[in-house]
């Protein structure tokens, strides 16, 4: 197999004496999908961040190393970082105008990522931004370079905003949570447009959601998050086949899903709530939550592989774990 | 025939609005004719796309919105003849966002109390002792009642919304998009407990959501709402597993179920996104609506009975 094209290798960040991700590790390959999911609050936004580069000035970040096409990220320059950001490497939020600049206009915002990096005439950069927003399904794209963002709905915004993070030809794509505002018609149809970009430019994505179904249909991988650590990573029909984390499982069996529960039967629920973890903590951080949980899920938790490319973090072994 | 416990006659909500540049007011119409009833022990769900009405509708059965047409019963008396006091014993609302909903500078007991508090006629010691009893029931340790909505969780606060709106024991709680701010874990837990307290008090309800998963679990009969309409209303199980209406079946296509291997769906729908400030002639679907002929964008379609429910599209003809 070749080589990932983002190796994340034992991320950890900190803010003050909140630990909020804990020896994450993770890869994405090329033409893929790796879908990093988990309620709010576990981290998965700020392990984004630290790809890119971006973290709040108040944030710690150490990893083992951090690879993006093989080249060390950590301890690179922001210079250097700065070059790949927006270029080999793009993102897109929640929220699209974390992106845009509501003062400019969608063209000359798209055109300067263009010229901020591959330099050329603004006519090139222009027509390009053009092209692009065709390629994202958007109609008259033309009049729509001359728009402002707030004359376009969300779902145009968030178009605009995965044409503008593909203007460079970026090789990793990193959205986070780029639906979870949207109407589920327009989920769709941009779901189907990144999957489309993805089969056309073999794209990289890393995509961070909290929603079970978008995993379900889109991922190729999938890391579940949970208070800071990837308590499960698996290869997506797996993990929903053979959930082993009970974390994992809590949350699969939340969703309704038609024909699975009854209308009216109560849904599975996960008691009480996400603790706040700070730098010392110890053990396993869902014990307060877990029905399995034993004296010893106190102490150190291992990494325990069930399945090729599927392992997990937990107290219990694979055979006693599937009985359970 | 048992009279409905909500009945909805015909109910249109419009706004002006300045519409920006050209100080020119422009008509919102939020709510279009709307007709619907809601049977004691039943929970309606209410669902369709941001901006299509139903919050608007929601608060017009609340009573906080007089509608610009059209009336609505609750419980065969007309909503807008009720007073406060009486609206307050017989209808209750649950909103989704248990942050802005509760005010944040009193405690969760002064909160949960403030019903009762505006009955007028409920000592303190009654009063103390039905908000303990409430809280407990909603899962809340009575002593949580000394605390201020910022010092809970999402879902706590969740709870302390649904203790107010039950400790008058009214007859219908309005669920805005209750569950919609919280995580999948807590979600579950606030569904579960409303199916408990629908069950234990009698309640029926108006529930509201986008989430189709969500509405397909609680609710026992559907409304499809679109650009102010109901475009299509089913008992559950013929709504979902029987789409009449082509937005209907759009929207069911595209819900992604957690079931790997399926892909992500082509809803078929056009571009052009609803605005209520240019509400489209005809069908108000046609411009989206992958089935249109040409004459829906002349005429708006009628109300067609279908089974137990209705719907209105031109190329469905009544069965
Ligand atoms: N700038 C910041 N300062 C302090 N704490 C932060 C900051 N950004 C994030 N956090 C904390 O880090 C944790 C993980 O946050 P985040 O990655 O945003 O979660 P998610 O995206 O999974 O919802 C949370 O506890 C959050 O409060
Ligand atoms: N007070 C108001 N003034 C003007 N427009 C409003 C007002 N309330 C709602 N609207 C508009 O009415 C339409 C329906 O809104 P709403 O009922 O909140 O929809 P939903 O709850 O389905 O998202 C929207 O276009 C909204 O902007
Ligand atoms: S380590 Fe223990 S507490 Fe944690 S998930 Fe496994 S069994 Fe539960
Ligand atoms: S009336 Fe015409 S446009 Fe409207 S839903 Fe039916 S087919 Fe589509
Ligand atoms: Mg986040
Ligand atoms: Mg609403």
């Amino acid at each position: 197999m070749t080589a990932p094209l983002l190796e994340i290798d034992r991320l950890d960040i900190g803010f003050g004496p909140l630990s909020a991700v804990r020896g994450a590790s993770l890869q994405v390959r090329r033409g893929e999908t790796h879908c990093l999911v988990g309620e709010s609050g576990c981290g998965k936004s700020v392990t984004a961040l630290a790809v890119m580069g971006l973290l709040a000035r108040n944030a710690t970040r150490n990893a083992v190393s951090m690879r993006f096409d093989g080249q060390e990220l950590m301890g690179l320059d922001e210079k250097a970082m700065s070059r790949l950001r927006g270029d080999r490497m793009a993102m897109i939020f929640q929220e699209p105008m974390t992106s845009l600049n509501p003062a400019y206009t969608v063209g000359s915002q798209m055109a300067e990522v263009m010229l901020r990096h591959r330099g050329g005439t603004r006519r090139a950069a222009l027509d390009r931004a053009a092209e692009l927003l065709a390629k994202v399904r958007i109609t008259s794209p033309g009049m729509r370079l001359g728009q402002y963002p707030h004359q376009l709905s969300g779902g145009l915004r968030q178009r605009v905003m995965i044409a503008m993070a593909l203007m460079c030809s970026p090789e990793l794509l990193i959205a986070d949570e780029p639906t979870t505002a949207l109407d589920v018609t327009v989920q769709a149809q941009i779901l189907r447009l990144l999957a489309d970009l993805q089969k056309d430019l073999g794209l990289a994505i890393l995509l961070i959601t909290h929603d079970l179904g978008v995993v379900a249909r889109t991922a190729h991988h999938v890391s579940v998050m949970y208070a800071g650590q990837v308590v499960e990573t698996a290869p997506v029909a797996d993990l929903f086949a053979n959930p082993m984390h009970p974390y994992t499982r809590g949350l699969l069996s939340c969703v309704p899903v038609p024909g699975k529960v009854r209308p009216g039967d109560p849904l599975g629920s996960i008691p009480g709530m996400v603790p706040r973890v700070e730098h010392a903590f110890a053990g396993c951080a869902f014990r307060q939550r877990c029905d399995l949980a034993r004296p010893d899920c106190a102490g150190t938790i291992p990494r325990r592989d069930f399945a090729p490319g599927h392992d997990y973090l937990c107290q219990i072994e694979p055979a006693a774990l599937v009985t359970a | 025939m048992k009279t409905p416990l909500i009945e909805v006659r015909d109910v249109g909500q419009r706004f002006r609005v300045n519409s920006g540049l050209l100080e020119k007011k422009r008509q919102v119409v939020a709510v279009d004719g709307v007709s619907l009833k809601l049977m004691q022990g039943d929970v309606l769900g209410i669902v369709g796309e941001s901006g299509c009405g139903k919050s608007t509708l929601a608060r017009i059965i609340l009573g906080l919105l007089p509608p610009t047409t059209g009336d609505v019963l609750i419980d065969g008396q007309d909503l807008s003849k009720l007073d406060r006091k009486e609206r307050a014993r017989l209808v209750q609302p649950v909103f989704q966002d248990p942050f802005s909903s509760l005010n944040p500078r009193r405690l969760v007991r002064d909160i949960v109390a403030l019903p009762l508090h505006a009955q007028g006629d409920v000592t303190s010691a009654e009063m103390r002792k039905r908000v303990d009893t409430m809280l407990e029931r909603v899962g809340l340790d009575p002593a949580m009642g000394d605390r201020f909505p910022a010092q809970l969780s999402g879902g706590q606060r969740q709870r302390v919304a649904i203790a107010r709106a039950l400790v008058l024991r009214p007859r219908i709680v309005v669920c805005d998009e209750p569950t919609s701010a919280l995580d999948v874990s807590v979600q579950a837990q606030i569904l579960n407990l409303l199916a408990e307290l629908r069950r234990e008090f009698g309640l029926s309800y108006l529930f509201i959501s986008h989430n189709l998963a969500v509405i397909e679990h609680v609710a026992t009969e559907v409304a499809v709402m679109y650009l102010g309409r109901i475009v299509e209303r089913n008992d559950t199980a013929s709504l979902f597993h029987a789409p009449k209406h082509p937005y209907t079946k759009a929207l069911l296509a595209s819900v992604l179920t957690p079931e790997p291997g399926l892909g992500i769906p082509e809803t078929g729908l056009g571009d052009a996104m609803p605005d209520p400030a240019n509400v489209p002639p005809g069908c108000r679907f046609h411009p989206r609506c992958p089935v249109a002929i040409e004459r829906c964008g002349r005429e708006a379609p009628a109300i067609t009975r279908v089974g137990n429910g209705i719907t209105e599209c031109h190329l469905i003809t009544s069965m």
